[in-house]
């Protein structure tokens, strides 16, 4: 390989910069922010058990949303047998009516920017 | 083999940084379409296809005339065509990944275009079209390369490569039919509604695609040590004056099935494009410029004599090209939609954000044309 | 309330077989003054079936024009239909046009002089065989088995407007510019639409789930706008078809159209 030296610094400065956030957050100490979740003012339990809630809830959205609007089928069924209209703006923001402090604060950490809502409404929200 | 694009005199530099420009004053003007929607170029709620779609239509075509350097050479073992085939391959590279933009910009919703492939629908045309397009482009691609692989390294093709070569033959012919397929099957547009539509576009393609070849083979005896040879270059004036010949008969036959039946659905598309609807007269001075240049280019082809004046070949080349470019493109796709199917007219001219992103398009063809051109013609240089 | 809006919509559910609409008028602008229908409540009414839906407009009713543009105002309240002060950006579900425009096969020089003065009301035709189905790249339009209503999924359209080019009715619109600035009043129990994307009515088949019918049969007025079961031979549609005689736009073509016009 012709200038391998140079090849190498090259590179190292180059895993160096990409990974600078990384460093950056460690040596601010920031590293362990977890936002913290406003809870549901309503409800008892979610359509499905937290865990996956937290990490499949879009799924179980996009799952909704195909059988709402391609067979017409517009009820879910939880597994403790309760039965749900699957509605993102009926439904999940009925209980999490607090959509900047559930939904935005983690899309917001994780610099998720979900369009959503860029045709759903939410209720009572709609400035016009 | 890419390399040898990179190396080149000033002016070789200087082409390629106009044509970076150009291909950067469309990608800006893209970026306005992608922001505000396709609500920046003409288009309307009755006319909802025009000048991207127009280019589609007719680089369709240019991708497809490569046969008519490749059926020759290989099938009838033309040899005066064997220095151009990679010439007409390469076109038609450039040509599908014009085809390929040209749809991309025209959608509503680009980052969505591999719903595509994630939700295929066979009934649809549109999804058969795309499907036969980049396969035309791999067998283009890997033909192509293949071929100037060998000659470069002066050893026989391997034999795989012929099967493919034979199924690209039909294949040119398949994306074109696909393409006249995507109109010539709507029950809303009795303007399309023609079985010589894919004829047409056929006969057009093949007078279009060659009128290139005569003038870029022209071009790069001007420009460049290749020569094509006369021989090569008479022949592809044949094949253009007989593809013309048949393109312009076909439209005659659309002229006479829509008067002479009498059927006003069919003749109102008509009478707007070669006379206007009282008022509305946008497509009528091109279309009879169309009319005006297929006539010079018939009158030239037509007598040996003017045709072996490659002046008047290189005139002719031109008038055919932007005749059928005119024709096939705005003449054929507007005015589908004018009168919309409830009889209304409303007018189509694209704005100029539309043009210059269509311009950017030309301009990256043009690059690609002018990048593998410079491969094969250094091999090609090389190799003699 | 809630006890009595259910026994309602039961009704409801009767009326759209046939039953007159008056009262049917009255009672469903009840509904829409209630706020958010509560997704407990939405399960249990019940929705509205057929086995195939289809429409008849009375043309002699057509000549109330506010009667035409009420039903077109409500559809495109209810709908998030936005609203642009140019055709070329145009948006619209369903709207009123001269008789000559929407049956140019039946109009000519010496037809009585009301069919000037007819607002034809048009709309997507929820053909039986559509070619907007047909020529559709990635099925986001499809005719849905079950009631042989023409949908649209705006989450998979990719704005390629063949749909457009196909249909022969022109009942379907291409959002060329962003919508959401240009929506009047907002319905939030309904999506808007991003731009980019083709829209068309649904038949309103997101009333029909809540037991409610479209929402221009139930604003029109002397029962211009008739909603039904064509399958069913004792439906209002059937029996109006069988009773008058009706046209269908561009039935040549074969589209199979399921909006019917009385004449």
């Amino acid at each position: 390989m012709y200038d391998s030296p140079k090849v190498l610094l090259g590179l190292v400065i180059f895993l160096v910069l990409i990974t600078f956030p990384i460093w950056y957050n460690i040596a601010g100490g920031t590293a362990e922010y977890v936002p913290e979740l406003e809870k549901p003012v309503k409800g008892e339990n979610c359509v499905a058990d937290t865990e996956y809630m937290r990490s499949s809830h879009m799924d179980l959205l996009n799952t909704w949303r195909n059988e709402v609007v391609r067979d017409g089928d517009r009820v879910y069924t939880a597994p403790d047998g309760k039965k749900y209209n699957k509605s993102l703006s009926q439904t999940c923001l009925d209980c999490h009516s607090n959509k900047e402090g559930f939904c935005d604060k983690c899309h917001d950490y994780l610099k998720i920017e979900p369009y959503c809502w860029d045709c759903h409404i939410i209720p009572g929200k709609e400035m016009k | 083999m890419l390399e040898k694009a990179l190396s080149g005199d000033k002016r070789y530099w200087t082409w390629i940084a106009f044509l970076l420009l150009v291909i950067g004053v469309g990608t800006l003007a893209y970026l306005k379409q992608y922001n505000e929607g396709l609500g920046i170029t003409g288009l309307s709620r009755d006319v909802t296809w025009g000048f991207y779609i127009a280019q589609l239509t007719f680089l369709v075509g240019v991708a497809a005339s490569a046969v008519m350097v490749v059926l020759p050479y290989y099938l009838h073992n033309f040899k005066a065509f064997g220095k151009i085939t990679i010439l007409g391959e390469f076109l038609a590279i450039a040509s599908v990944i014009m085809c390929m933009t040209f749809v991309f910009v025209d959608l509503g919703q680009p980052t969505r275009m591999v719903n595509m492939f994630l939700y295929p629908s066979l009934n649809s045309v549109l999804f058969w079209d795309s499907v036969v397009l980049s396969v035309y482009l791999l067998l283009n691609l890997l033909i192509s390369w293949v071929m100037l692989g060998a000659e470069k390294k002066d050893i026989a093709p391997p034999k795989w490569i012929k099967p493919l070569i034979y199924l690209s033959i039909p294949w040119a012919v398949s994306i074109h039919t696909v393409t006249a397929f995507l109109y010539s099957g709507l029950a809303a547009r009795p303007f399309w509604l023609s079985a010589v539509i894919a004829p047409r576009f056929l006969a057009s393609a093949f007078a279009a695609g060659p009128a290139l070849l005569i003038i870029i083979c022209m071009l790069l005896r001007k420009l460049t040590k290749f020569d094509a040879g006369d021989k090569a270059i008479d022949k592809l004036a044949v094949i253009m004056t007989y593809a013309m010949s048949i393109n312009i008969f076909l439209i005659l036959m659309e002229l006479f099935t829509a008067l002479y039946s009498g059927i006003p659905e069919h003749i109102s598309h008509f009478e707007y494009l070669f006379l206007g609807i009282g008022d509305k007269t946008a497509l009528v001075p091109w279309m009879w410029f169309s009319i005006f240049l297929a006539i010079v280019s018939l009158i030239i082809l037509h007598f040996p004599k003017l045709r072996a004046n490659y002046n008047l070949l290189a005139l002719g080349s031109v008038a055919v090209f932007f005749s059928i470019w005119i024709d096939k493109g705005m003449g054929m796709v507007v005015t589908g939609f004018v009168p919309n199917p409830l009889g209304i007219v409303t007018e189509y001219l694209p704005t100029l954000p539309e043009v210059l992103i269509t311009i950017g398009i030309y301009a990256l063809g043009a690059l690609i044309v002018t990048g593998l051109y410079k491969i094969a013609l250094a091999v090609k240089e090389k190799a003699a | 309330m809630a006890v009595d809006r259910r026994k309602f919509l039961k009704a409801a559910g009767l009326v759209a077989f046939g039953v007159a609409a008056s009262p049917l008028t009255s009672a469903a602008q009840e509904v829409d003054s209630l706020n958010l229908i509560k997704p407990e409540e939405l399960l249990q009414e019940k929705p509205l079936t057929a086995k195939r839906w289809a429409m008849v407009i009375d043309l002699k009713k057509c000549l109330d024009h506010e009667n035409v543009k009420d039903c077109a105002k409500a559809c495109h309240e209810e709908h998030n239909v936005p609203f642009f002060d140019n055709p070329k950006d145009e948006i619209k579900w369903i709207w009123d046009e001269e008789f000559h425009n929407a049956f140019h096969e039946a109009n000519h020089e010496h037809i009585a002089e009301k069919y000037h003065h007819i607002k034809v009301p048009v709309l997507c035709n929820h053909c039986d065989n559509p070619p907007c189905v047909r020529v559709c790249p990635t099925q986001a339009t499809w005719r849905r088995e079950k009631d042989g209503i023409v949908m649209m999924d705006w989450h998979r359209c990719i704005g390629c407007r063949y749909c457009i080019v196909a249909c022969p009715y022109g009942s379907r619109s291409f959002n060329w510019r962003d919508p959401r600035p240009h929506i009047e009043k907002i319905n939030e129990n309904f999506p808007r639409r991003m731009r980019g994307v083709v829209e068309k009515c649904t038949f309103c088949e997101e009333r029909l789930a809540k037991g409610q019918i479209p929402a221009c049969v139930e604003v029109a007025k002397n029962d211009a706008i008739v909603f039904g079961d064509l399958e069913d031979p004792n439906s209002k549609v059937r029996e109006l078809l069988r009773e008058r005689f009706s046209l269908r736009r561009k039935a040549a073509l074969g589209t199979q159209p399921e909006v019917y016009y009385l004449v």
